[in-house]
């Protein structure tokens, strides 16, 4: 089950209708409908376009420029590893390396349950207690390999116990 | 009598348990049929004790730290609630911690010692002093006393702030506006974000006065996607402003109006850069602009805009309550009032440390960082960001001053500090700067989108040891390329890095050679 409602080109419409009026609306259109979605449907493209009156190839142009708009559904989970240096001094190379193998995926990919997106961020602002991660909206520090075997884990069961 | 009890919750502190500290703490005092008042507090930027636990008591407040959800009984079993000093997670009285009293702190002064949130704990701790005086003030007074401070842009570029002000009030236009830079990519630093987590009202109070002194009405804070904390408490500490009346139209009775509103941005490095910046709050790609104009003159959407970095503006209202004089006062050369340093990487004690310019990197890494985390000797330290040099230990002498660092191809930057062990191989490190500038170039100018590519794979040739001696100097040229070529800092600055770790650790780019001889 997806964490996120299906959308429709009404709802698209609406998120868009919303916020138009703002100077330079497209951004804020578009965290909204990823917040609501997940992520930016290609049939939003035009909707959006027209109601702010720029060319399709403008929209288009925006949401693939930016690393944070994507254009696929993610997992349920979006797990991002910092890359950047303060990380990579205290070993987060390894550590990236540790969660592909694990995952079984590269970046930019979802398990094969679809339950976790992988992804690479650069800097999450925590770079005294590196290596960091970012699991949904929550920050983790000092990262190991055996403390990210239980993130994943955790997230894993979770669904279980609900039922 | 019910005891106080202060749980930082800034990201760092959140990432490394407080949440279950402060659940486990609430549990085990009801257990016990103790009363408790639990704050969350911001941070006081001493990363390596969080979660830092802190009671209230009458010889002041007492700190207990890195605290773990498990020490939570041992610690109540020894005496926390009366500020005892037995427990081996005790470090005494907190404002007599020395990594902590040490510091010069105008800046962060009341960063970790109040709820966040609270008004009455920001009034109670000298805030809203300046924002009062500013509006009794005239415009030109108030871009005065910053010119007067010397304030310059703590967001990198370090441009004197008072002569941007100048720039956009002699500016004639219906709108102006304020945007705050808060797009904090660079790693190793961490500032801005516990301004905005820690003490919001700060940067709310500094962006107001800004509007005051240039007749903007308008504000924006250009904040990073990667930041969803600092989302949250800002937008509420902006809801509340509003409310009493410090924001919106007629602040404090005084007539004057000015607003305020967040905007995220998408992940882009490049969007820290302030005419991308711009691109992107007007719904664009995040394309540097040429400069000529300046944002100054024709910023959003073609207004006098100040564009100021979170920390410049946090600056503001000590200035404007205490005076030029007294931040002037602190500081060396042209580099006046505090830098808000950040110790990150490999790092026994890292955090935040405020003190004037001209402190030593070496005074910061030993007497502050205790050195490295790792316990093996330091070896290299990039300061300013992924665009900054790599250090080797004969500069670790050098003060911390704009024109010191500039002189010797180096850079302050945003004052990050990130320190690496003798593990680290410098020909990886020189690699990934070129491969961070190839993923986040903005495309615009040629040498920059073409030359980080190209220098990725000249890096891996040079590792191979495949026509070491002309791809080094392929190297070289291509470095001259992007340094003079490239519209911005973003490609004009990522040589810094490659070319400080060929030059000072020139051992690390031959290590496969000698690999495949033996």
């Amino acid at each position: 089950m997806s964490a996120y409602p299906e959308w429709t080109p009404s709802l698209i419409q609406a998120e868009t209708d919303a916020l138009k009026h703002k100077p330079g609306a497209l951004l804020p259109i578009l965290h909204a409908i990823q917040d609501r979605f997940g992520f930016i449907p290609q049939e939003a493209v035009p909707i959006i376009a027209a109601g702010l009156s720029q060319t399709r190839a403008e929209v288009h142009g925006v949401i693939s420029f930016y690393h944070h708009f994507r254009a696929a559904p993610p997992g349920n989970h979006v797990l991002q590893v910092c890359r950047a240096e303060a990380c990579q001094a205290v070993g987060s190379r390894a550590l990236e390396a540790h969660a592909k193998a694990r995952l079984g995926v590269d970046y930019h990919q979802t398990t094969a349950d679809g339950e976790i997106t992988l992804e690479a961020v650069y800097c999450l602002g925590n770079c005294a207690c590196g290596p960091s991660l970012r699991l949904d909206d929550s920050v983790h520090g000092r990262v190991t390999p055996e403390s990210f075997d239980a993130l994943v884990d955790e997230l894993r069961t979770q669904p279980l116990e609900i039922m | 009598m019910s005891a106080r009890i202060f749980i930082p919750r800034d990201t760092t502190a959140l990432s490394l348990g407080a949440d279950s500290v402060a659940q486990r703490l609430e549990y085990e005092a009801a257990e016990r049929g103790l009363e408790v008042t639990l704050i969350r507090n911001g941070s006081r930027g001493m990363a390596w004790l969080e979660p830092l636990v802190e009671i209230e008591t009458s010889q002041g407040r007492m700190a207990y730290g890195p605290v773990t959800s498990a020490d939570v009984p041992s610690l109540l079993d020894a005496g926390l609630l009366e500020g005892r000093t037995e427990h081996p997670l005790s470090q005494g009285r907190t404002d007599a911690i020395p990594w902590l009293a040490r510091q010069q702190r105008l800046t962060f002064a009341r960063i970790g010692v109040t709820d966040p949130l609270s008004l009455d704990d920001y009034r109670a701790h000298d805030g809203f002093r300046g924002l009062d005086k500013a509006l009794a003030e005239s415009p030109q007074h108030l871009v005065d006393e910053v010119k007067d401070s010397g304030l310059r842009g703590r967001g990198g570029a370090a441009f004197p702030t008072g002569i941007k002000w100048q720039t956009v009030l002699d500016a004639p236009a219906e709108q102006k506006y304020i945007v705050c830079n808060a797009d904090e990519g660079d790693s190793g630093t961490f500032a801005d974000r516990l301004v905005m987590e820690c003490d919001p009202y700060l940067l709310i109070e500094g962006m107001a006065i800004a509007g005051l002194a240039v007749g903007a009405t308008q504000g924006y804070i250009y904040l990073r996607s990667e930041y969803p904390l600092a989302h949250r408490i800002l937008e509420a500490a902006i809801a509340r402003a509003e409310a009493a009346g410090y924001l919106g139209d007629n602040i404090g009775d005084s007539g004057h109006t000015f607003h305020l509103e967040i905007r995220l941005g998408a992940g882009a490095y490049i969007c820290g850069e302030e005419t991308s910046l711009l691109e992107s709050l007007e719904g664009k790609r995040g394309q540097v602009r040429f400069k000529p104009p300046l944002p100054a003159i024709e910023g959003f959407f073609g207004r006098p805009t100040v564009v100021n970095n979170v920390l410049t503006l946090a600056a503001v209202p000590y200035i404007i309550a205490s005076g030029a004089r007294a931040y002037a006062h602190y500081g060396m050369g042209r580099s006046r009032g505090t830098l808000a340093l950040q110790l990150a990487g490999n790092v026994k004690y890292g955090g935040l440390v405020e003190l004037a310019f001209g402190t030593t990197l070496r005074e910061l890494m030993e007497n502050y960082g205790g050195g490295t985390l790792s316990g093996r000797p330091l070896r290299a330290v990039q300061v300013g960001g992924p665009l900054g040099a790599y250090l080797p230990e004969s500069q670790w002498d050098l003060p911390l001053d704009y024109e010191t660092f500039a002189a010797d191809d180096a850079v302050v930057g945003h004052g990050g500090i990130v320190m690496f062990d003798d593990s680290v191989d410098m020909a990886e490190q020189a690699r990934f700067s070129m491969e961070f500038c190839r993923i986040e170039s903005c495309g615009k100018c040629t040498p920059c989108r073409i030359g980080s590519a190209r220098g990725v794979e000249v890096i891996d040739r040079i590792r191979r040891n495949d026509n070491r001696d002309s791809n080094l100097a392929l190297l070289s040229e291509l470095c001259e390329t992007m340094e003079d070529g490239s519209l911005c800092a973003m490609g004009g600055m990522t040589p810094y890095p490659v070319q400080s770790a060929l030059t000072h650790f020139p051992d690390d780019f031959l290590r496969q050679a000698e690999g495949e001889q033996a």
